[in-house]
């Protein structure tokens, strides 16, 4: 298991200079010129020359890459043009906010969509099956932003139970928090539940007609330790992959949400930062969440060995 | 005497518990740099009303009204300008304001790597300290719309010694002198700002704290709103309009904008003009404005939220050139026109930003420009592609808003002048040029409004950009605020305030 973590580990590094290469090269592929964008609406031809000479735009893109890459190294990300505010700074501002809404959203969908799965998979074809199959159609056709205002429009316009948007730390008033956070977490997490629901149904349907869950009924076991302890454990293996995927989705940020909530995460500041040019914020914010998503990966690969004993052989 | 006292003691504490107030402002966008010298954004006006002090101000007429300066005295050759400085003022970290302070910031404002003032002060030269509370302004030929430049980013005055602290990044914690001090800022979530109990005009401000919350959809800032998360929301979607009236909760202000929305043409920005009937000839940009109903746009695109408008100022403003009235729409002498010229069906491709606005406008333009002949094209496109077309001259019509200045030199001179950055037709006229001079160097108004009514008819001629209307700034509040002023640049005064 060491050697095939060791061997994991090792291929991070090309792919994440892969990933520095690639964030850096498609971002010159956007149309447009950052310091004109950046300039404002008088759009001074000085200002627009001293951005240029700031951001290194007059320098060949090698040259660039290099400035930012070496800066990296430094663990210097560089500064956000329109705000001045070093990008680790808004980095580390913006985590907590983006882990603690993925976090919450993860635990919602994976307490409706999983059992949801179980239930549907188990009772197949019954009124529960159609229930969760519906449901599921449901989460997964609703657009977030529609959800989103529909939500704030009845839980805080109506019914005046939860603040319409915003977002209070956790450690200022933790219940405020949560009141805000709630809503968010809810409109994230129905879409991968939904997700989670079918994907489980199918796994365990699989593996429900496995022998080995016949001659676990043969030795006449509970159903429940059948499903739960047997056929669960199985199905769960693309489950957990699924799972990590949706996860580092979310680490990402959620855009429309974040904007229909205002919660300032990650997925505000990228699209924020991707309309005014703000190339220093999307580099840093994209390398940083794709790094997160390769970890996650990883993390996803050594949790098979722990629900798959088999795999530890 | 007992229950004298009783009462007395009730309406302090209710005084007390009148000024412990909050005012929450939902902003439509997350404001740029904090810092006058650097700023770019309309929406960083909005925070700066309440944290930055101004050498003057402008008032719901657009009169020149003072702030930090107390009075002005233009010398004899409209070459200086001297202004008095109000006593007692200090700048939040309790530094003196004094005339070495207004000095420090206009030399910082022409001299800040990145600055955006540098241009709208072009035309000062220096800056002499004549006694503490005095200071001249040298300009290097008469510049009438000076005073509006200092009503605006380049009249605020930060403290020069936090300036001098922090040379690179001053707009994280600026230090100003108006009637909140900076707190503290979360990037796209909160800007928040406490009382300041040294200003000058405390006695008009009865809020503690101010608090900007940049909400981008309309319809969640309406809904904070209408949940009492906010106190104060601005640019409210002009279709929300009627059941907000509806709303005993809520007050509603409406302002007709300093700026407008139009179409520019390329006329000379690039060879594409000359490869396009539209930029070729003016008789077709002629045959395609009579093809518009100003008012049907406005009703179509803008809920009716706007004022129709032929120029660069709205029809209510002094400057606005009477000899140049709206023109009616005209479809069968439009379609004489393109007949005239030659070209019964001309094509060209509308570019357009991809706000909701801009798209509706466009739509509509298409729609009755076909009536005539016209075929239009929609080209969306995102809003920072579309500038650098623009800039290229890869256009040939492109529809764009403009914020507005007080004065009409800003909403004039860098689109007409010649080679100016935002004159996107291209159009390059030495008499233009002349007159834009002349505008400037004018200090009468009455004299101005002759040069500005010369140049709209010649404007006229040519049709470099076909003006359409005028936004009006919406407002949504609740009911309970009082004391809320509407000046035309759609800033939130804090002045006066009272919830």
């Amino acid at each position: 298991m060491l050697q095939y973590f060791l061997k994991r580990l090792a291929a991070i590094i090309p792919t994440v200079f892969f990933v520095t290469v690639i964030i850096f090269g498609l971002q010159q592929l956007l149309p447009g010129d950052a310091a004109s964008v950046l300039a404002g609406e008088n759009q001074d031809p000085e200002v627009i020359a001293y951005l240029q000479k700031k951001m290194h735009l007059d320098e060949p893109l090698p040259v660039r890459y290099a400035y930012w890459i070496s800066g990296v190294f430094h663990g210097d990300l560089g500064e956000s043009m329109r705000i001045q505010q070093p990008v680790l700074d808004l980095i580390k501002e913006k985590l907590p906010v983006t882990l603690q809404l993925a976090g919450m959203a993860m635990v919602i969908a994976l307490l409706i969509g999983i059992p949801a799965g179980i239930v549907s998979a188990v009772g197949k074809d019954s009124a529960w099956d159609y229930l969760a199959n519906v449901i599921a159609l449901w989460g997964l056709s609703t657009p977030n932003f529609w959800l989103g205002i529909l939500m704030i429009l009845v839980f805080s316009v109506q019914l005046g139970w939860l603040p319409a948007s915003g977002y209070v730390s956790p450690f200022e008033d933790l219940k405020a928090n949560l009141a805000a956070m709630i809503m968010p977490a809810f409109v994230l997490g129905n879409a991968i539940a939904a997700v989670l629901m079918r994907h489980t149904r199918s796994a365990m349907l699989q593996v429900l007609n496995a022998d080995y869950v016949r001659t676990a009924r043969a030795k006449g076991l509970t159903e429940r330790r059948v499903v739960l302890k047997h056929a669960l454990r199985n199905a769960l293996t693309p489950i957990i992959t699924l799972g990590a995927l949706e996860f580092g989705t979310l680490l990402s940020g959620a855009v429309l949400t974040e904007q229909v909530f205002s919660i300032p995460g990650f997925g505000k500041l990228i699209v924020d930062a991707v309309f005014n040019r703000d190339y220093a914020v999307v580099q840093g914010v994209v390398l940083f969440t794709s790094s997160v998503y390769i970890l996650l990966n990883l993390l996803a690969d050594l949790a098979y060995f722990v629900v798959n004993p088999r795999l530890r052989g | 005497m007992n229950k004298k006292f009783m009462l007395a003691l009730t309406l302090a504490a209710t005084a007390c518990v009148t000024q412990a107030q909050t005012l929450r402002i939902g902003l439509a966008e997350d404001p740029d740099v904090l810092d006058p010298t650097l700023a770019r954004s309309f929406v960083s006006r909005i925070v700066f009303s309440s944290l930055c002090d101004k050498l003057v101000d402008i008032d719901e007429k657009l009169n020149i009204v003072p702030q930090l300066a107390t009075s002005y005295q233009w010398s004899a050759d409209n070459k200086a300008l001297t202004m008095k400085l109000r006593s007692g003022v200090t700048f939040h970290d309790g530094e003196k304001f004094d005339a070495a302070a207004v000095k420090f910031n206009i030399d910082r404002h022409k001299s800040l790597a990145g600055s955006n003032r540098r241009g709208e002060l072009a035309p000062v030269t220096t800056v002499d300290v004549i006694d503490d509370l005095t200071v001249k302004i040298n300009l290097s030929a008469p510049f009438s719309p000076l005073l509006s430049v200092l009503a605006d980013r380049a009249g605020m005055m930060v403290s020069p010694k936090a300036a001098q602290a922090a040379p690179t990044n001053f707009g994280t914690k600026p230090v100003c002198s108006g009637p909140f001090k900076f707190t503290e800022r979360v990037a796209q979530d909160r800007i928040v700002l406490e009382r300041y109990a040294g200003y000058w005009d405390k006695a008009n401000i009865h809020f503690d704290k101010v608090i900007f919350l940049p909400i981008v959809d309309a319809t969640v800032r309406l809904a904070n709103l209408r949940s009492g998360q906010l106190d104060f929301i601005e640019r409210v979607a002009p279709s929300d309009i009627a059941s907000i009236k509806a709303d005993k909760k809520l007050g509603f202000s409406r302002i007709v904008e300093l700026g407008y929305q139009g179409i520019t043409i390329n006329t000379g920005k690039s060879d594409q003009a000359q490869k396009n009937p539209l930029g070729r000839d003016p008789r077709v940009r002629e045959a395609f404005e009579l093809s518009l109903d100003r008012a049907g746009i406005v009703q179509v695109a803008m809920d009716g939220e706007a004022t129709p408008g032929n120029q660069w100022v709205p029809p209510a403003n002094s400057f606005y050139a009477k000899n140049v009235p709206i023109p009616k729409r005209d479809i069968a002498r439009a379609k004489q026109l393109l007949k005239e010229a030659g070209v019964p069906n001309p094509v060209f491709t509308l570019m357009t930003p991809t706000t909701s606005d801009a798209q509706r406008v466009a739509q509509v333009v298409q729609a009755m420009a076909k009536e005539a002949g016209f075929d239009v094209k929609i080209q969306s496109t995102e809003f920072a592609t579309s500038l650098n077309l623009a800039d290229k001259g890869q256009f040939d019509a492109y529809v764009l808003a403009w914020s507005g200045r007080a004065d009409p030199d800003g909403n004039l001179f860098s689109f007409y002048g010649c080679k100016q950055p935002l004159n996107y037709s291209g159009e390059c006229r030495p008499q233009w040029d002349e007159l834009l001079n002349r505008s400037r160097n004018t200090l009468d108004t009455a004299g101005r409004i002759k040069v500005f009514a010369t140049l709209a008819a010649e404007a006229d001629k040519v049709k470099p950009v076909v003006y359409l209307f005028h936004r009006n700034w919406l407002w949504a509040y609740n009911k309970k605020i009082t004391g809320m002023r509407t000046v035309p640049d759609g800033l939130v005064r804090p002045q006066g305030l009272k919830m």
